[in-house]
Order: C-alpha cells, then sequence, then structure tokens
C-alpha cells in the first residue's frame, strides 16, 4: 500500500485544456471559468489505510454554465463537492492541489474567510434537505439570515426577496408559508425551500449534490425545471452531482465522469453518450436499459464491484473490471489525454492508436 | 410480441377480468385493500384510515413478470406484503392457484407461503448482520425441512451459492463483508431453497449502481427462465421495469390506473398518469432530452389519509373534467388484455 502519491496533477493537466486563468477562456469566445479545480486531493486518514476519496481532481465550470459530476457510489463526488465548501472534516483532510475561485485559491483559506464564500459566493444543495434546513427555525428566518449577514440586507428587504424566491421556485403562498418549519413541507417542497435558500446571495456557483435523488420522477422533473430556469435566469453556475445518467443527459452540457476518486472522462455530453472511449464510461452507458431504445434480450453489466480507495490495485484501477484491459494497465496509471476536441480519457486502450475498441 | 387476437370481450370473459383465454393465473389478486388505522387526529375527529391499498385488482400468469410501478406511498409494498399475508387485506382476494389466501390460517397458510418467497431492497436491512450467509441461506431450509441431515443441507447451500454467482468458500463470512451487490445475491439465494414459484421483488436493485442492477436483473432472468418463477417486481424505475417485465401495473394513490402489456404500455400509454410518469423519465440521450416534449405535473400526491373525491389522480391531471371531480373511474379493459380506470379513456 502506498500511503503517498507523487503528482502527476501536471501531466494531467496539461492535456485537458490550457489552464484559463480566468481569462484566457474568456478571449476564446467562451463565458470565463469560475471555479477551477487543479489536481484536488482529499484523502481521509483511516485504521484501514488512507483512504483516497479524491486523488488528483481537475475540472472547471463557467458562468452560467451546468456540468455534471457523475460516477458510482463511493467515487469521491460528494468530498469533491465538500472540499470546495471547506466542509471535510477530519479524519479528511485535503491533502493537495488547488480550488480557483476569484482569484484566489480557496484550499489555503481560513475557515473564517471560507464562512463568507460558503453560501454566499458558493451554495450547495444536498440531497436530502433536513442536512442543510435547520428543522427548529422556519424557513424565512432560514433564507433571510444569510441574506443580512452576506447582503448586508435590512429584514424586511431580506423578506420580500425571500417571497420573491420562494415563489419562483414554486411554493404557493410563500407569503404565509415562509412562517413554517422545514418539516410542514413535503420533500419536493424542501427541496425547492433549499434551491431558494441557495439563490439568495446569488452566489456565483451552485454544487448541487444528487439534488433530485431522494424524489420521484414526478417531482424531480419539476425540481429539474425549476433549477434550470434560475440558473439561466441569475446566469449561476451549476456543477451537477447525480448517478443518473438520464438526468445527465437532461440537465448538462458537460460531463465529468469519475471512478475510485479519479477523474476518468471529461467531454461535451454529446460526444461522452455518443462516443465514449473509457471503458467505464462505456460499460455505465451500456448497462441501463433506455425507454426509447428497443429492449435488449439482456443487459451488459459492468462485472464485480469497485474497489477499496484505501486498497486500490496497481495501474488503472478499473482494471479488475475492464474488458479491454492490456498489460499496461496492471502497472501504470493511465493518464488523462485528448481523445477527440474538447474530450479527454484517462485510459491506456483509449489513447492508443486505434482507440476503444467497440 | 405479437397482439393475439382475442375474440370481444363478452360476458363470461369479462367475469373472468384479465386471465381470459390464457389459462388458470398463478396469482390472481381481486379488489384488494388494505387500510391501516391513523394515528393522526383529534380525540372528536372521526377515526381515519390510511388507505393504502385500496381495491385492486391485477393477476400473474405462472413464469412471467408483472413490473408495479407508481410513486412513493402509492401503496406497492402494501400491496406486495398483502400478497404473502405479511399484511393481512382489509377486503379482497388473493388466489394463489385457485386458493384464496386470506381465508387461510395456521399450517395451510405456511405450507403456501414456502411457495411465494420475497427479495427487499435494502440488502443491508433485510439479512441479519450477526448470521454468515451461510446460515441466512440455511435457515428457511431447516425450518420448512427442505433438507435431511447436516451433508444435505451444506451441499444445497454451497449449491445455491453458485446459483446466484457467489462461492461456495463465501459461506461463512458475514453479510458485512459482502458488496451491496453481493448481499443482494444471498437475498435472491434464500429465496430461491423454497423453490418458489413466485417471488414478490420489492425494489430489488434501487439501492443499488447502475452498473451493479444490470448484474442483479440479469441474474432474475436467468432464475426465471431456468426455474419458471414468477415476479411480482415492484419498482419506480420505469426503464428498468420496460426491461423485465411481461407486463406492467401502473398504481396512484392505493389504486390501480392501468395495467396492459410491456410493449402496449409503453407504446401507447391511455392514462394520463402513465403518460406524465413516462415522460418525466430522463433518458440517458442528450439529443433527446433537449427536443422531448414533457408533461409536468403540478404539485405533490396529496396524502392517503385525505385521498380526493372521485379519481384520485384529478387533483394533478392535466386532462381532468368535471366528471372527474365526481366519480370513481371504473376499472375496465379499453382493449384486449389493457385495463384502465379513467373518465377518458
Ligand atoms: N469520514 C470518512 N471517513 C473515511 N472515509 C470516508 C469518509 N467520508 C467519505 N469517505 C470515503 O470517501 C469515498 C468517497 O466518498 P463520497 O465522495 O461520499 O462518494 P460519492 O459521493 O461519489 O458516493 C468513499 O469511499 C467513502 O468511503
Ligand atoms: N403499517 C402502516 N401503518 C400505517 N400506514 C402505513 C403502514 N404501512 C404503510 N403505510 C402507508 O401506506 C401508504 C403506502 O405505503 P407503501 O405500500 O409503503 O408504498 P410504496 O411501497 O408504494 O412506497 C403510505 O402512505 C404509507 O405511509
Ligand atoms: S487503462 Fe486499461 S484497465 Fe484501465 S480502463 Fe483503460 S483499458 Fe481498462
Ligand atoms: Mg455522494
Ligand atoms: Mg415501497
Amino acid at each position: 500500500m502506498v500511503g503517498i502519491t507523487l503528482g502527476e496533477d501536471h501531466s494531467i493537466r496539461a492535456v485537458t485544456q490550457a489552464p484559463s486563468g480566468n481569462s484566457t477562456a474568456a478571449e476564446n469566445g467562451q463565458r470565463p471559468v469560475v471555479l477551477e479545480l487543479d489536481g484536488l486531493r482529499a484523502h481521509f486518514a483511516t485504521p484501514q489505510g488512507i483512504v483516497k476519496a479524491v486523488d488528483g481532481v481537475n475540472w472547471d465550470v463557467r458562468e452560467g454554465e451546468t456540468v455534471a459530476l457523475v460516477g458510482e457510489s463511493g467515487s469521491g463526488k460528494s468530498v469533491t463537492a465538500l472540499g470546495i465548501m471547506g466542509l471535510i472534516s477530519p479524519p479528511g483532510k485535503i491533502t493537495g492541489g488547488r480550488i480557483l475561485f476569484g482569484g484566489r485559491d480557496l484550499a489555503q483559506l481560513s475557515q473564517e474567510e471560507m464562512r463568507n464564500i460558503r453560501g454566499h459566493q458558493i451554495a450547495m444543495v444536498f440531497q436530502e434537505p433536513m442536512t442543510s434546513l435547520n428543522p427548529v427555525l422556519t424557513v424565512r428566518r432560514q433564507m433571510t439570515e444569510g441574506m443580512e449577514v452576506h447582503l448586508k440586507m435590512r429584514p424586511k428587504e431580506a423578506s420580500e426577496r425571500a417571497i420573491e424566491l420562494l415563489t419562483l421556485v414554486g411554493i404557493p403562498d410563500a407569503k404565509r408559508r415562509m412562517h413554517e418549519y422545514p418539516h410542514h413541507f413535503s420533500g419536493g417542497m424542501r427541496q425547492r425551500v433549499m434551491i431558494a435558500q441557495a439563490l439568495s446571495c446569488n452566489p456565483k456557483v451552485i454544487l448541487a449534490d444528487e439534488p433530485t435523488t431522494a424524489l420521484d420522477v414526478t417531482i424531480q422533473a419539476q425540481v429539474l425545471e425549476v433549477m434550470e430556469g434560475l440558473a439561466h435566469r441569475f446566469n449561476t453556475a451549476t456543477v451537477i452531482i447525480t448517478h443518473n445518467l438520464g438526468v445527465v443527459a437532461r440537465y448538462a452540457r458537460r460531463v465529468n465522469v469519475m471512478y475510485a476518486g479519479r477523474l476518468v472522462e471529461t467531454g461535451n455530453a454529446r460526444d461522452i453518450y455518443t462516443n465514449p472511449q473509457h471503458p467505464y464510461t462505456y460499460g455505465l452507458l451500456q448497462s441501463v436499459p433506455r425507454l426509447n431504445e428497443p429492449r435488449k434480450t439482456s443487459l451488459i453489466p459492468i462485472e464485480g464491484s469497485p474497489p477499496d480507495l484505501a486498497r486500490l490495485p496497481q495501474g488503472c484501477a478499473f482494471r479488475p473490471r475492464c474488458r479491454f484491459a492490456v498489460e499496461r494497465c496492471g502497472q501504470e496509471t493511465p493518464l488523462m489525454a485528448l481523445v477527440g476536441p474538447a474530450h479527454a480519457a484517462a485510459c491506456w486502450v483509449a489513447a492508443s492508436p486505434g482507440g476503444l475498441p467497440k | 410480441m405479437t397482439q393475439i387476437v382475442v375474440p370481444a370481450p363478452g360476458p363470461i370473459a369479462q367475469e373472468d377480468q384479465q386471465g381470459a383465454g390464457l389459462g388458470q393465473p398463478l396469482l390472481d389478486v381481486r379488489g384488494l385493500q388494505v387500510h391501516f388505522p391513523a394515528r393522526q387526529g383529534g380525540i372528536m375527529e372521526k377515526r381515519r384510515v390510511v388507505k393504502a391499498v385500496d381495491g385492486v385488482t391485477f393477476h400473474v400468469q405462472p413464469g412471467e413478470t408483472l413490473g408495479l410501478v407508481g410513486e412513493s406511498g402509492c401503496g406497492k409494498t402494501t400491496t406486495g406484503r398483502a400478497v404473502l399475508q405479511l399484511v393481512r387485506p382489509t377486503a379482497g382476494q388473493v388466489l394463489f392457484e385457485g386458493r384464496d389466501l386470506v381465508t387461510m390460517q395456521g399450517e395451510a397458510l405456511r405450507q403456501m407461503r414456502r411457495r411465494m418467497q420475497i427479495i427487499f431492497q435494502d440488502p443491508y436491512g433485510s439479512l441479519n448482520p450477526r448470521m454468515t450467509a451461510g446460515d441466512i441461506i440455511a435457515e428457511p431450509l431447516v425450518v420448512h425441512g427442505m433438507v435431511k441431515g447436516r451433508q444435505q443441507l451444506k451441499a444445497r447451500v454451497d449449491e445455491l451459492l453458485e446459483t446466484v454467482g457467489l462461492s461456495a468458500t463465501m459461506r461463512r463470512r458475514y453479510v458485512h463483508e459482502f458488496s451491496g451487490g453481493q448481499r443482494q445475491r444471498i437475498g435472491v439465494a434464500r429465496a430461491l431453497g423454497l423453490q418458489p414459484s413466485l417471488i414478490v421483488c420489492d425494489e430489488p436493485v434501487s439501492a443499488l449502481d447502475v452498473s451493479i442492477q444490470a448484474q442483479i436483473i440479469n441474474l432474475l432472468e436467468h432464475l426465471q427462465e431456468r426455474h419458471r418463477i414468477a415476479y411480482l417486481f415492484i419498482a419506480h424505475d420505469l426503464a428498468v421495469v420496460r426491461h423485465i417485465s411481461e407486463r406492467v401495473a401502473v398504481m396512484y394513490l392505493g389504486k390501480m390506473m392501468e395495467s396492459a402489456d410491456r410493449l402496449e404500455i409503453y407504446e401507447r400509454p391511455l392514462h394520463p398518469y402513465t403518460q406524465a410518469l413516462l415522460s418525466a423519465v430522463p433518458i440517458p440521450d442528450p439529443e433527446l432530452e433537449t427536443t422531448r416534449e414533457r408533461i409536468i405535473l403540478e404539485g405533490d400526491v396529496p396524502s392517503p389519509l385525505f385521498p380526493p373525491p372521485g379519481c384520485v389522480f384529478q387533483t394533478r391531471c392535466p386532462k381532468a373534467v368535471a366528471q372527474c371531480k365526481e366519480a370513481v373511474p371504473a376499472w375496465r379493459e379499453a382493449a384486449p388484455g389493457h385495463w384502465v380506470a379513467c373518465h377518458l379513456v
């Protein structure tokens, strides 16, 4: 077991897009990058060993853009988001890399400085609203608190904006209902309250961690519609974390796929779905039954299960489950390499001249 | 699948409900009701009941899979449990091979139950953490006297482990030593031991990752083919249900909305609820998703304590008319084998 991994970050990021430095992108006619992860690492020191929950991850999100972070449970999606928010607690900590936001590296900020960013400039929406809503405070109080602290609004002003936001997210009779407590709201309604709260201080970025996973499909459709409309209206960058490939297709323009704490593929949604290059992404897309296609006689699963993050195999972490593996896969960890324009994958076979044989 | 042309349903076929011409169903559920006493409400208030299942009718043929779908709280689990008599119905019939389980008690019921098993959603919660995989699988075999002697028991447990894709060497391991997918396999092996002819699968893959879901679905299909087991497959993932089911039944707020052949219900959904449900499922195809039309239902599912009058779906139905608020729509056969409860169909 290797406790420390030497930083291959630079080789990884050299082949994704050139680091934007928040300005070069604008010159390309693209919207400016608002948040960028550069080789982010977050490890947990446990009795079983070092759990490399996030191990050298690079991605960025641009103004007003929606990016998805997908991968199976335990792949490090939530830890990535918590890392950005400065919310990882012992035995976990950020052990490397940078979180670039507004010209600063959030990984270097004090708790005090992070408090000013959290909920104000970067907000998070959780799967279970009750983890972020306080059960003993009225919805009004929770909505206005952030606005009073961060935006220095007077209570009356903040209340008015709260009503406006709650109405926007589709809470009927918001003026009256905001005096109620979270448990008086249904699951879908609570999720809306949390979205309204997340938006209250005009954040530049929203991190939505499985925002609809606990909801039924008809409610999921409502909530996604609301989130999409608001992000568009306020030009908020959204990172949606999910394992639902349908939600990603519905919602995101760019996709980052994680496996065992690392990014394994990144690209535009269309490229990823029509031409997946990493065997994990390919396998994932193959394994889901689809409503728009003729029924298959049998599904094509990915055999085996994900590795223990404290005991990663040598070489590629996906190798034990991979149908395409070659000898090199068991020896060297594959780095991100371009497999098409704005499309990269970390796989030896995908990076070879013939690409992934399908 | 080709649609067999059935003569227009005469009075006899009507009486025989959906089973017309297909031989005796393995499971025939008629007008099933399960009402729970509600704890809420003041002393003065009239005692209310939760109508968890409120008059549902469906059947399952030997060796087939009936998918049961609907949003959480609509009564799927209660229906599954009532079929097995794990909760006793308030009214209705549950005919298993023609015999009504609702009227059965004691040993007679125990004998019937052996042939009906259940697999749960949560492979963590449903398996005893203090037992080894081997013991978990052996327990029902011992209880029902399915094997003679230790040697035969061990051989049968090993065989079952291998049938579900685990190895006999895993017999001595405890539940926490298995991954989610493996735990679900243990649950399947345990259910399989009694050679059931029906398994109620209550969200068996919902808690699993997509890549593991496909493994378990393939396993269930393989076992069905080999042992001709019928499944009542409860799930909320409509794509999974389409894959695994021959026929599909859609519930809403304790009532049956629609049931038909897989092809029929997915290609020609008649009920506005089924239509909305299908349109709400995001499809893993970005091209399609940007252009697809969606029916977004307003509001939440009403509380089963206060179900709306008339059609239970009327408060959210985009097509509702005045009649929907007044009269409960009848459960009727709109096309051969295609049943629906909607005034507009
Ligand atoms: N407090 C903790 N202690 C030890 N390991 C942890 C802790 N929190 C998360 N992890 C580990 O980090 C990995 C990534 O977790 P997470 O980011 O929550 O995954 P995801 O959100 O992709 O499902 C998992 O293997 C998990 O076990
Ligand atoms: N033992 C019980 N006592 C009271 N109400 C119950 C009980 N079991 C289920 N219910 C209620 O019955 C309804 C149907 O529940 P359930 O069958 O679990 O739905 P589903 O499986 O479709 O999510 C829900 O409103 C639920 O709260
Ligand atoms: S690097 Fe090798 S083992 Fe890893 S995904 Fe590619 S082919 Fe498979
Ligand atoms: Mg998570
Ligand atoms: Mg249930």
